[in-house]
């Protein structure tokens, strides 16, 4: 069974002007209903280590889809893989078996249909903010003129709140300016998917939510397609559509998909006011502290299709 | 409480002690040498250094200066092979360890770039280096006189093997040690290799090849005062080694300043640009 696409959050490609540049975004229609927008299957990444040809792959057997404008979050523990399985959603690495389909197309090696938000904000030191943006925007358009490459990297700088600071130099700003920088760059290049690398592991509290904040915002106006990587808990909650549940590694699996129930517009300061949000949390800590540990494959668990779970419904689908 | 003129107050001080240990030096020998009768004959072949008798060609401060400030009134007279004004020979000197500099850094960046690039070139070169990088420039001197012929190119061939090698390992390394993420964005960006070398590897190397290359400068400004010795002509080298035969203690003083001198400028132009390029995270 296959995740349902969540409601009408098909693109309208916000940026208006840049509507017409992707066509792929505005095929849906046909593309095969039964086929989300990124499939992965049976992926799998071993590491060589010498003197062991075959040692323990740290994850195998990974199936998921993610539609078209949803918010995807992978949970898991250090060591399970997140970043693996995200590199190879990039391109960065390569799966020792299986294969990641975007778009109806193998993704093979990296691409700018997906931009990455990397964990350390990999901002070059020797650019200003603004021409970091507009490092990436020149490779997305070559054609263009210096003007329009500068108004367009401005733009995305003044959508996480950077328009004063577009001079300086990342060394001249602080952690969670940096980020925005990397996020700015990552939603610069208008990918059809965006990979986020545990972009918030390394801030505050305060800056974390305002950025969290910032981001669902970027999202909610660019309808973007997102995969994320957290071990946050209440970040998964806040953002996600879908949460992938990693066992921890070595062999790690997907143990379910959660459904995060909680409605949209979500805002933090009223967020753990839904009712269903401590259910939801509950079964997520309870993952996290036990079962991913624990997690057995039981006689209706199926790698090919994750379970979906509805934490708080009285009828868990299988 | 920060005093910033404590600093240059004890640098006088040190210097002033130095020229008075100096001067003492220098004028204690002078009464007794007056001494001795001279044979007038022999006064005469000998010319007047000799009428000072048997005093020390060592001069004291106050002949070095009247000698520097004679040089710096009249750098630039030519009065035939062996009579050059200061500025000639240094500037022969500058002009060679240039040539032989920007040669070398025109070898030794891309060819450092590939290297670094590259683990395979890295390996199979490496032994290569590791010989060559140890031999003393001068030693070249013998072949490439024979096989250049010209005593000049010669000279610059010299400066060109010995700022070769720190430049081109400080390029190999820091190409090589370019952070992964830095390249990980070039990449998903989809930025050609062309792009990704001159805008992201050039960048991220550009301090330590600037290291590399401070390096050498400051060899190759060592190293030409010893190739001018060798092949004469011109130059301070030169300079040096003439005033040397003749017996021109004065010379020699002002020239080994203006040789520190001239070293300590360029220097501080390759760290004025090395600052320029240099990057904070």
């Amino acid at each position: 069974m296959n995740a349902l696409p969540s409601p009408d959050r098909l693109p309208v490609s916000a940026p208006p002007r840049q509507a017409p540049a992707d066509p792929a975004v505005n095929k849906s229609p046909y593309s095969m209903s039964s086929q989300p927008f990124l499939k992965v299957e049976g992926l799998k990444r071993q590491f060589a280590q010498p003197g062991n040809p075959d040692p323990a792959p740290v994850f195998e057997d990974v199936h998921f889809g993610i539609e078209r404008g949803q918010f995807v979050c992978v949970l898991g523990h250090s060591g399970c893989g997140k970043t693996t399985i995200l590199n190879i959603l990039a391109g960065l690495d390569e799966a020792t078996a299986g294969h990641v389909i975007m778009d109806g197309r193998e993704v093979r090696g990296p691409s700018l249909d997906r931009g990455v938000v990397f964990q350390g904000h990999a901002l070059m030191p020797w650019l200003s903010a603004l021409k970091n943006v507009e490092f990436a925007v020149r490779s997305r358009h070559p054609d263009w003129s210096a003007k329009q490459v500068r108004e367009h990297a401005v733009k995305y700088l003044e959508l996480v709140h950077l328009g004063h600071a577009l001079d300086k130099k990342p060394a001249e700003l602080s952690g969670g300016m940096k980020q925005r920088v990397g996020i700015a760059r990552a939603f610069s290049i208008e990918p059809k998917m965006l990979l986020l690398d545990e972009p918030f592991g390394a801030l505050d509290a305060l800056t974390r939510g305002s950025i969290q904040d910032e981001l669902i915002g970027i999202v909610e106006a660019t309808q973007q397609t997102v995969f994320m990587i957290t071990h946050d808990v209440d970040e998964a909650i806040l953002l996600a559509d879908r949460i992938v549940l990693m066992t921890n590694g070595p062999r790690a699996k997907i143990a379910e998909i959660v459904v995060n129930p909680l409605a949209r517009p979500r805002v933090r300061e009223t967020l753990h006011q839904q009712p269903a949000f401590y259910t939801l949390r509950n079964h997520l800590v309870d993952f996290l502290v036990k079962r991913s540990r624990e997690f057995q494959p039981g006689p209706g668990w199926d790698a090919k299709n994750p379970p979906l779970v509805h934490p708080g419904q009285s009828s868990q689908p299988a | 409480m920060k005093k910033p003129w404590l600093a240059p107050l004890l640098s006088a001080l040190f210097f002033g002690l130095f020229v008075g240990v100096w001067y003492l030096a220098t004028s204690a020998g002078a009464p007794a040498a007056a001494a001795p009768a001279m044979d007038p004959e022999y006064a005469a072949l000998m010319g007047t250094q000799a009428q000072a008798g048997g005093q020390s060609a060592m001069p004291g401060p106050g002949e070095v200066a009247a000698k520097i400030w004679e040089h710096l009134s009249d750098p630039f007279y030519d009065r035939g092979t062996n009579d050059k004004g200061l500025g000639i020979q240094i500037a022969y000197s500058i002009a060679r360890v240039l040539a032989g500099y920007l040669l070398a850094a025109l070898v030794a960046i891309p060819l450092g770039f590939v290297i670094g690039m590259s683990p395979l070139v890295y390996k199979a070169l490496d032994p290569f280096i590791q010989i060559l990088k140890p031999i003393s420039p001068l030693a070249w001197m013998p072949l490439a006189l024979y096989t250049i012929k010209d005593s000049g190119i010669s000279a610059i061939f010299v400066i060109f093997i010995c700022s070769l090698w720190p430049m081109l390992v400080n390029t190999a390394f820091g190409v090589a040690s370019v952070r992964r993420e830095w390249l990980n964005v070039a990449r998903t960006l989809e930025v050609s290799p062309l792009h990704k070398a001159f805008q992201v590897i050039l960048p991220a190397a550009a301090p330590t090849i600037l290291t590399g290359m401070r390096i050498s400068i400051g060899i190759a400004w060592l190293v030409i005062v010893a190739a001018e010795m060798l092949v004469g002509g011109t130059g301070i080298g030169y300079f040096v080694w003439n005033e040397w035969n003749n017996l021109s203690i004065t010379n020699i003083i002002t020239a080994i300043l203006l040789i520190g001198l001239v070293g300590m400028l360029l220097d501080h132009l390759l760290a004025w640009v090395a600052r320029a390029i240099s990057w904070r995270e």
